[in-house]
């Protein structure tokens, strides 16, 4: 059976499955309960000068039956004093002294990171994690991803708190910014020895049509908040894999965003991540979900004879390329399993008035024919089928040799040395 | 707090709502899970063509007024439709999730959310439309005729529903059962639909006496008059005190709002939805019943699910069964009957019934309900000139007008008895013909 235990940047725990920084890990009760039901390691909510929080904070972006499709908050760090807060994390310190436990800190001054640092690693926590990611709240306040969005201050505040950390430093990144490997890559120049990312997106989840006002409320108004939950975890991929992909960038990340199952867990990690972190999922539904998170991944890396998370990460992450190095001379087509078809008909409507024209209707029947000289292979027909394996996509064969954008004779480039060489 | 069994028996409702009102949130649900097909297999399976996904996407959006209209544009009659409807054999039956082994949509009950919606709350999206100066009888207040009244009035036709039984509303009065359609849900129903402005004239039975002056007050007439009284089996005991017709039955309950008596012990002949109907109803007001019937359960008239539901409701099944004498002094006492066998026909038609000989027993009973099939109304229908019958039953065009160009019919004088959605169809189509046969020179 693979082993789950990791070491990310020198920070061990049982598994990769680590609460993110956020209501869950707000107090000793909460992530004792979180390490009972099998939580490998927890970013402790994030400390600072306590806040004052808004009611309400939480803001859902349904969509049909789901009712968390994409989720929101505005609420802010820690309204604890750092006094409570450390008197809880080394509680949960001495009680599981194996499983990670990380202090996320967002402060001004450079002398409150240094003194914060001691008195966390006095109680012995397993490393820090800096938040330069908060989107609402404490970046009017130049903290959160007002530090994340500007690289300069990313490198400057995190060479402050390396002067002073023994422990390993984790900088979470913004994704509130054009091109996430300009951070990443400051935090490294600043001397960071991990990356986690995505934190939340700037957002508005919803308006109540009734009486006008957007969600979450607070008094007939609100604020944006930081956007979270299923719906952004294509957005963390592509991010992460952007770092990963990176040639100068060479730090450990940390995964962040829509994870709920072990299944997003291994797709973060396909993408470079070593470890994730999860807070909505659990906001949704409670600790329990770990069980089959660890059993899940573990069952996943034994179908894929691999012994160990590090083996898994990044293998996906070196097939995400630039759009101009696919080949242009692959072809597939739609094909429909007639026996499969329950005859609803999307397929065709979908092509018809959305892509290609692709998909024709016989008399007396309800399904569909592929016009397969008019599929270009979208995939549009196979993703709006409701029927399992119904609609699949053939590989045709052209008998072309690969033919990437560069070096097609379309490309304006090439028709320019074409007529330049003609000359 | 604890609460014995035979408390809560004597708390129910026997004739509760089988199928209840959904919830809004039961049916934002219920709606959200339509795939929306293209061309929906559930709209052509609708006799009425009304566009399924469509208003279900509406109650998914809430935008349930919305739902309403898509629903009365087609058939005015939705509320009745969405709770009487054998929607299992219609448009859930084509719904594309059974060919995935999934539960189909619950169309029927968005269909009766959406127009309780409208009903309730008394939106209405039809008017009377501009006065034609033309005149029309419609006889017979049922679903068919109802229909039919509304389309013509809002074509600006002068419409008047001549009704004979106390109130409108034909089988949804006085035949569907109550745990689907009560008589408050009819009443609602027929006061909703008749406020566009047609008359309604209710103990108004029209005879053949009447008709002279009816062909000489209005421009057109429409007949809806449905099927008449239960057939007779003609066996001896027939007129016994305790033997009714299922139809006289089931007019009689829902008139009286189910405060009718019932024997102890019920026996009801017949295999269709009505023996179902009268048995189902007779268990719930407490009696044991049987059903008998004298082919083999395979060949039985009724639905499976109205079948399930008498079952679920403890009614026994006795198949190959042919009553042969009703006994009794004055009333019921007991029911004689034969088995039977079936023998395999020559042609290849249904088999035909053998009764088995020295076979005969007797079950005892203080009720026996007769559902075997009703008359038509010959009688009447063959006091009009030049209409033309077949087997009773009405013979129509394609636009619903009869062999007399005057007279259009629609609902179970045409068609022997089918669903209420049938008629509402008939009547809608019916309505259009009326109104191309009396404008075609004004317009």
């Amino acid at each position: 059976m693979a082993n789950l235990e990791c070491n990310f940047a020198g920070i061990k725990s049982p598994n990769p499955f680590w609460l993110a920084s956020g209501p869950p890990a707000n107090t000793a009760y909460q992530v004792i309960n979180a390490f009972k039901a099998g939580w490998g390691g927890a970013v402790w909510k994030t400390l600072g000068v306590p806040i004052v929080n808004v009611s309400s904070r939480y803001g859902a972006m349904s969509y049909k039956n789901e009712k968390i499709a994409g989720f929101n908050n505005i609420e802010l760090i820690t309204d604890r004093s750092l006094e409570d807060n450390l008197k809880d994390m080394k509680e949960v310190k001495e009680k599981f002294p194996n499983h990670a436990l990380i202090a996320s800190m967002m402060f001004e001054k450079k002398e409150e990171w240094h003194d914060c640092i001691k008195k966390c690693e006095d109680i012995g926590v397993d490393g820090f994690e800096l938040n330069y990611g908060c989107p609402h709240g404490m970046c009017e306040r130049g903290m959160g991803s007002a530090v994340g969005q500007n690289p300069d201050v990313c490198e400057k505040i995190t060479s402050w708190v390396m002067e002073v950390a023994k422990k390993p430093v984790i900088v979470k990144l913004t994704p509130n910014i054009t091109d996430i490997t300009k951070a990443g890559l400051a935090a490294q120049r600043g001397g960071a020895n991990a990356v986690s990312l995505i934190n939340t997106i700037n957002s508005v989840t919803g308006i109540d049509l009734d009486t006008m006002e957007p969600n979450p409320k607070v008094a007939g108004l609100s604020s944006h908040g930081g956007y979270c939950g299923p719906a952004v975890k294509p957005i963390a991929l592509n991010m992460i894999a952007e770092l990963t992909n990176h040639p100068d960038f060479h730090l450990p990340i940390s995964g962040i965003g829509g994870i709920e199952t072990w299944r997003d867990a291994a797709e973060h990690i396909l993408m470079g991540a070593s470890t994730v972190q999860v807070c909505t999922a659990v906001m949704h539904y409670g600790f329990k979900i770990v069980q089959d998170m660890t059993e899940g991944l573990s069952n996943y890396l034994d179908s894929q004879k691999m012994k160990s998370v590090l083996e898994l990460s990044g293998i996906t992450a070196k097939k995400l390329r630039k759009w101009e190095d696919l080949d242009l001379n692959y072809k597939i087509i739609a094909s429909i399993d007639e026996e499969k078809c329950i005859g609803c008909q999307l397929c065709y409507i979908a092509c018809e008035d959305g892509a290609h024209q692709a998909i024709a209707l016989l008399k007396n029947s309800r399904v569909p024919k592929i016009k397969e000289d008019h599929c270009v292979g979208c995939n549009l027909c196979s993703l709006v089928c409701p029927v399992e394996s119904c609609i699949s996509m053939i590989n045709v064969t052209t008998n072309k040799q690969k033919l990437i954008w560069k070096e097609h004779p379309k490309n304006p480039i090439n028709i320019a040395i074409g007529t330049s060489l003609k000359r | 707090m604890k609460t014995s069994i035979k408390e809560i028996k004597e708390t129910k409702n026997n004739f509760a709502k089988i199928k209840p009102l959904l919830t809004d949130n039961e049916a934002h649900i219920e709606a959200a899970r339509c795939l929306f097909c293209h061309d929906a297999p559930c709209i052509t399976a609708c006799p009425t063509s009304i566009d399924i996904p469509l208003f279900i996407r509406q109650i998914m959006t809430q935008n349930t007024t919305g739902a309403a209209k898509t629903i009365f544009s087609q058939n005015i009659l939705g509320k009745s439709c969405g709770n009487v409807c054998p929607t299992e054999i219609l448009c859930e039956g084509a719904c594309v999730y059974n060919n995935l082994n999934e539960k189909p949509i619950d169309i029927g009950r968005l269909q009766a959310y959406a127009t309780e919606h409208a009903i309730k709350n008394d939106i209405r999206f039809f008017q009377k439309g501009k006065s034609t100066g033309k005149k029309i009888a419609v006889i017979g207040g049922g679903p068919a005729g109802l229909s039919c009244a509304h389309k013509l009035t809002e074509s600006g036709h002068e419409v008047t529903v001549f009704e004979a039984s106390e109130n409108a509303g034909g089988l949804n009065t006085y035949g569907v059962a109550p745990y689907k359609f009560s008589n408050e849900d009819a009443k609602e129903e027929i006061e909703y639909i008749s406020k566009i402005g047609f008359k309604i004239k209710t103990n108004n039975k029209i005879t053949k006496d009447d008709l002279p002056k009816l062909e000489k007050d209005y421009d057109a007439i429409f007949i809806g008059v449905g099927l008449g009284n239960t057939k007779p089996l003609k066996i001896e005991g027939e007129n016994l005190k305790g033997v009714t017709g299922a139809t006289e039955f089931i007019y009689n309950l829902r008139k009286n709002n189910q405060k009718i008596k019932i024997g102890k012990e019920v026996v009801v002949i017949g295999g269709g939805n009505t023996a179902i109907d009268a048995a189902v109803e007779s268990a719930k007001l407490g009696a044991k019943v049987t059903i008998i019937y004298r082919r083999t359960e395979h060949e039985q008239g009724a639905y499976y699910f109205e079948i399930e539901l008498a079952k679920q409701n403890g009614v026994q099944f006795k198949y190959l069964i042919s009553p042969k004498t009703i006994n009794g002094k004055g009333s019921v006492e007991s029911i004689t009957c034969t088995n039977n066998k079936l023998m395999p026909s020559k042609n290849g038609n249904k088999a035909n019934i053998e009764e088995i000989k020295r076979s005969e027993f007797t079950i005892p009973c203080n009720m026996v309900i007769i559902a075997a099939g009703q008359e038509k109304q010959i009688d009447f229908l063959k006091s009009i000139k030049d209409l033309k019958l077949d087997n009773g039953k009405i013979t129509v065009n394609k636009t619903f007008q009869t062999t007399n160009p005057k007279y259009f019919a629609g609902g179970d004088a045409i068609n022997g008895g089918k669903e209420v959605v049938n008629a509402v169809a008939n009547g809608r189509d019916a309505a259009r013909a009326i109104d191309k046969y009396l404008m075609q020179e004004a317009r």
